[in-house]
């Protein structure tokens, strides 16, 4: 791709933006393989902390798009990266909206969604691996991680108190 | 839909849809939804239940982030595309401010010691959670006996997770598949 990173960055970002069916939680590995494994614009360990600062701060997580974009370029990387991210889906959602009324019922628009669904759960799963390998690296974060997802799965807690938890344990040292 | 339930009457200016959202991202810690939804349907009654559930499934058919979609779908209903644009600015905009000032922060102290166990702790328990959303949606389509959909998720992990193959690959080889067979066996 071009030299210019803000020109990557847009293009890989708005061609994501389409394919990102789940949101953010289903992008997270396409975004990791350009961002640390094609680009290596970043670290694994700097990618997975962009998405712990994305979790912890308030806003739909997408946001992880203009931590990557900072740290490539600066602010203007950070409004490409956004940009790219929300700008093509936003068109469509304005476009589809207007016309939704006519095909909301069709038997094609049941099917896509329904089709879709597995696609976007494997991809959250791979959402999942990915940052697990680059953050349970001991015993220690791997449990917390399988704690997390237990208390994930059987309750429905707030997700800050598990951050706060987790960023204690994590503060001490163990991890 | 049906039209048992008459649409609401309550119409929002640009300047409330853009307080509404913005209050509503800056609240949304683990997901904008629940918060969306108690902010315009139980307090402003810009939407009846239905309605919102109903722009809401919009949103998800969509790609890309529901949360964003949803605020354009919100937007443009009530106010073209000048509310469409006004919502999502108070949906991105107060997050961007405050996420631009921790790429600043992160940007001068990410290489401290402490800081990287705290996001080490983090994200260790966020990936704990990401496995229960997993374990919440697989739950229901590996209940029924057999069935397509759990193979489709398998190839779209093994395809992007273990084989590292780029986004957009995978999705044109497996979305049509799985939508055809969506599409044959209902």
């Amino acid at each position: 791709m071009n030299d210019n990173p803000l020109v990557s960055l847009f293009g890989y970002f708005a061609l994501l933006s389409l394919f990102a069916v789940g949101g953010a939680n289903a992008a997270i590995p396409e975004m990791h393989r350009i961002a640390v494994e094609v680009m290596h614009w970043m670290t694994d360990r700097q990618f997975a902390d962009s998405f712990a600062i994305a979790q912890v701060s308030p806003g739909p997580n997408i946001i992880i798009v203009t931590l990557i974009g900072y740290h490539v370029a600066g602010l203007p990387g950070a409004a490409v990266a956004t940009t790219a991210m929300c700008g093509p889906t936003c068109i469509v959602a304005f476009l589809v909206a207007r016309i939704w009324d006519r095909f909301k019922e069709a038997r094609w628009r049941i099917a896509i969604q329904a089709g879709l669904v597995p696609v976007s759960l494997g991809l959250i799963a791979a959402s999942a691996f990915v940052l697990a390998r680059s953050a349970d690296h001991n015993i220690y974060a791997a449990i917390i991680t399988a704690v997390t997802a237990l208390v994930g799965f059987a309750t429905r807690i707030n997700p800050l108190w598990i951050f706060a938890v987790g960023g204690l344990l994590g503060l001490t040292g163990l991890l | 839909m049906s039209a048992t339930a008459a649409p609401s009457p309550v119409r929002p200016t640009l300047s409330e849809l853009f307080r509404a959202f913005a209050v509503v991202s800056v609240s949304g810690f683990g997901g904008a939804l629940p918060w969306a939804r108690r902010k315009i349907v139980e307090q402003k009654h810009w939407m009846t239940a239905e309605e919102f559930n109903e722009a809401f499934a919009l949103s998800q058919f969509l790609p890309g982030p529901n949360v964003v979609n949803f605020s354009v779908v919100f937007g443009s209903r009530f106010g073209g595309a000048p509310g469409a644009a006004v919502a999502l600015a108070g949906l991105m905009g107060p997050p961007l401010v405050i996420v631009t000032v921790l790429a600043v922060l992160y940007a001068r102290f990410g290489d401290l010691e402490i800081l990287s166990r705290v996001l080490a702790g983090i994200t260790a328990a966020a990936v704990g959670l990401l496995i229960a959303v997993v374990a919440k949606m697989a739950a229901p389509m590996f209940r029924k006996r057999w069935d397509w959909a759990p193979l489709v998720a398998i190839a779209a992990f093994i395809g992007v997770a273990i084989m590292q193959w780029p986004l957009p690959l995978v999705f044109v080889a497996l979305a049509p598949v799985s939508v055809a067979l969506a599409w044959v066996t209902r």
